[in-house]
């Protein structure tokens, strides 16, 4: 045949040109990601994902540590007066953003205003509190609150305390090209591809930063993002799936990394929110809601879908948060949820529609608990729907039961206020408890750390008899990289910190 | 010729106009909202209340139809709820992308499919026939994104011949696009290269009884002559028809793959978009492949009558 010489011709170029020059540039590290971020406004941004970008690329006010304190970051120190309702802040000297303009109070105070009066600003609710912003010196930013709020420096510690370069920032269009303060500067993004940063060369803690460039490449699969990693194409990345972790254990050439999460599962309840799925015996008798709670093993459920990897929850708080609550969860006790059932003039089976995302892990967990719940005559209808479509059925209260995460906050407010309390923003199953109301409110007026933990003690027992959210799990946070990596600290928020990450030859 | 033409053009407006009302309205049907994708765990009332009205989607709907169609008829198709991009300037960044896709998972396809489909047809009937039919079988049935894997398991993880996934541009670097490319090209082109296989094979066996090839080998000429010169070329005539009908196949398939391979393509942007409710990119896409075939077919009738002098007249 004439064609065969040309086609075997072609093969040795096609081998030169899989082999050839797969190597890259030594001081750049290539991050993973599970999802493309969206604007990379920190006034107008809503993804996890996108807070990956911000923490490499900006700073804030302030920052946590390892175990969810408070410490310096844009804010040297700062002071609450008595009353609670003054938050003075010192910032640091010398910080200039990426395009050379100074940092100072006056900059501080333009992005806090930013955030509160911008149209369509998410950050509103997190810094709600702040009633006025004044300049009491170069350095000094003086917050004047509405009433004391003891998670507003927590709020700072995210997207809300970031900091913009007011004179670039007001150009508008900050999501195409952003500029901050920390130790990368923003190159280029294509959506869905890549996110390129360097080194910012006139950063104030420059040489705690060993990169040149850094690369974030959103790659949804979890598989193919764990092939990414194998292959070499990635240096690290978020969101190892649970089932992964014996694959990259067993990889001599990569690293593994976890840490409890902030964030949960849990069931939300439709308890008085709207009519049509609120006269069944679950929105009525609590005593039906704690048999379904106890019909279900939550550690069974970690090993059989987790791999053992996540932490069974009972509550809203975290394991690595220190207003974590020493409640034990329940052990599964079938016997006693029939007894409850039967106490509460319940026919079985009992049929409950249950509102699942059409995931895989979603789905898997869902099944497992309807066979749990069997055993105790609760008949689970799943009704697998797509995130969105979920999410708007849970507010408008088209729902007797449904199954969503929270991604988890630093400070406990965030995690509870507006899931528990009657007015909450987030409390689709439209809970309410006068008392929970009051310990909740107390729990945000006081920055009393004990005090605080008492009063969260008691929303956590209480929430623990009503259950208008059944608690499931805790999602841990899974890294995995290179062995070549080295400094790496994970977070409970999940973030990675560059600060003394390094890669060996 | 020009007539023909402006016919055409004219008759394409109520069309367009349709898809404007059904992408708008089939939109509006979908549930799940966009300010509630676009605010995430922000749920104040107020913050709600002023991102609708940021966006007019408090407006009546009919009016928030001919607001858009308005802008589009101007050439602005808006901006990406979830970035904050022009829809225009997107589109132009992924259709490229998935353009180049495309052909060359084509290109793959036509070598496999062609090569296969001669060597089933000369070889009817024997073993050789029948593991190309299993091949080309297998390859209809096989996942895009199961086959994509494995072969990010072979070719990346294990060989560390390619990149696993990911995208660069030709005009930045042509060597390590191709190389990027290649293997979901060769992913999308193994499912067209079964199709293309099946109808090779069955217009070579129909070209290969006809009466000039038995007078070609009459006439002495060397088998392989045969079989190129006077047998392929009359039976291309049906897979030319084939391949442009399966391009628009392509763009399916590239929804799965640019999502296995994290290609930044067209396919990848639609599927995000809709998850994310992102209502001005999907308009603007919807519109965009609409115009695009509109076109194609216009194309097609004005090609159709170059090459047939009987349609002239019509």
């Amino acid at each position: 045949m004439k064609f065969a010489p040309r086609l075997t011709a072609c093969i040795p170029a096609l081998l030169l040109l899989t082999t050839a020059g797969l190597a890259h540039a030594e001081g750049t590290l290539r991050i993973g990601l599970g999802s493309d971020p969206d604007m990379l406004d920190p006034a107008t941004a809503r993804t996890y994902y996108g807070r990956f970008i911000f923490s490499a690329m900006c700073e804030r006010l302030v920052d946590v540590d390892q175990h969810l304190q408070i410490v310096p970051g844009l804010v040297k120190d700062w002071a609450y007066s008595d009353d609670g309702k003054t938050l003075t802040l010192h910032l640091r000297e010398g910080v200039t953003f990426h395009d050379g303009e100074k940092f100072d109070a006056n900059a501080a105070k333009y992005n806090i205003e930013r955030y509160l009066t911008l149209p369509g600003s998410l950050r509103k609710s997190e810094l709600s509190s702040i009633d006025t912003v004044d300049v009491t010196a170069p350095l000094t930013v003086v917050l004047h609150l509405k009433t004391a709020d003891a998670a507003l420096l927590m709020q700072m510690t995210d997207r809300a305390g970031t900091m913009m370069a007011p004179a670039a920032t007001a150009k508008g269009n900050v999501s195409a090209h952003p500029v901050c303060s920390g130790p990368y500067e923003f190159v280029s993004r294509v959506q869905q591809d890549r996110i390129v940063l360097k080194r910012f060369e006139n950063y104030w803690n420059k040489a705690a930063y060993h990169f040149d460039k850094v690369v974030f490449l959103p790659i949804p699969d979890a598989s193919v993002r764990l092939a990414n990693l194998r292959a070499g194409d990635l240096d690290i990345t978020e969101g190892i799936a649970a089932s992964d972790t014996a694959t990259v254990k067993a990889d001599s050439n990569l690293q593994l990394a976890s840490t409890i999460g902030l964030g949960y599962m849990g069931l939300t309840i439709n308890i008085a929110n709207g009519t049509a799925n609120t006269n069944t015996p679950l929105a009525k008798e609590a005593r039906v809601r704690q048999a379904l709670s106890l019909a279900i093993d939550r550690d069974a459920l970690n090993q059989v879908v987790f791999q053992g990897q996540y932490t069974p929850a009972n509550q809203a708080f975290s394991p690595v948060s220190p207003y974590h609550a020493d409640v034990p969860i329940q052990k599964r006790d079938i016997e006693k949820a029939k007894a409850l059932l039967a106490a509460a003039g319940v026919k079985t089976p009992l049929n409950i529609d249950f509102l699942v995302a059409n995931n895989p892990t979603s789905q898997q967990v869902a099944q497992v608990l309807q066979a749990m719940v069997s055993e105790a005559g609760i008949n689970l209808n799943l009704q697998m729907t797509e995130y969105a479509t979920l999410l708007d059925r849970q507010q408008s209260g088209e729902f007797s039961m449904s199954m969503s995460g929270w991604s988890g906050r630093p400070d406990p407010d965030g995690d509870i206020f507006s899931f528990l309390s009657t007015k909450g923003g987030l409390n689709d199953g439209k809970y309410s408890n006068p008392q929970v109301d009051q310990w909740l409110q107390q729990a945000r007026l006081t920055s009393d750390v004990a005090q605080r933990k008492t009063l969260y003690k008691q929303v956590v027992e209480q929430a623990n008899i009503d259950n208008p959210l059944i608690y499931l799990y805790f999602e841990p946070r899974i890294f995995g990289m290179n062995k070549k990596v080295t400094g790496f600290v994970p977070y409970a928020d999940g973030l990675i910190r560059l600060q003394g990450l390094a890669l060996n030859p | 010729m020009l007539e023909l033409v402006v016919k055409r053009l004219i008759s394409a407006i109520p069309t367009l106009l349709l898809v404007t009302l059904m992408v708008f309205s089939l939109q509006k049907l979908l549930p799940g909202d966009p300010i509630t994708a676009m605010a995430g765990e922000e749920r104040n009332p107020e913050v709600i209340a002023q991102l609708r009205e940021q966006y007019h989607l408090n407006d009546p709907i009919p009016s928030q139809y001919f607001h858009w169609v308005g802008n589009a008829l101007h050439g602005d198709f808006g901006m990406s709820l979830r970035t904050q991009e022009p829809v225009l300037q997107l589109i132009a960044s992924k259709l490229p992308v998935t353009l180049e896709l495309s052909l060359l998972a084509m290109i793959v396809a036509l070598i496999i499919g062609i090569t296969m489909g001669v060597v089933a047809a000369v070889n009817k009937g024997t073993w050789i026939d029948n593991s190309t039919n299993f091949l080309a079988l297998s390859g209809i049935s096989i996942p895009h994104f199961w086959l994509g894997v494995l072969l990010i398991m072979l070719f990346s993880v294990k060989l560390h011949w390619l990149p696993a996934s990911g995208y660069v541009p030709f005009s930045e670097d042509p060597l390590q696009n191709l190389k990027t490319m290649l293997l979901p090209a060769a992913v999308l082109g193994t499912g067209l290269s079964a199709t293309l296989m099946r109808h090779t094979r069955a217009a070579m066996i129909a070209v290969m009884k006809a009466d000039y090839i038995r007078t070609a080998r009459a006439k002495g000429l060397l088998s392989g002559q045969v079989i190129m010169k006077h047998a392929l070329r009359n039976a291309l005539v049906p897979i030319i028809t084939l391949t442009t009908l399966l391009f628009g196949e392509l763009l399916g398939g590239a929804v799965l793959c640019e999502q296995v391979f994290t290609i930044p393509g067209f396919g990848k942007m639609i599927v995000d978009a809709v998850f994310n409710r992102d209502y001005a990119v999907v308009q603007g896409v919807v519109m965009v492949v609409a115009v695009g075939f509109l076109l194609m077919n216009l194309l097609a009738d004005v090609l159709y009558v170059l090459v047939n002098p009987r349609m002239r007249r019509a």
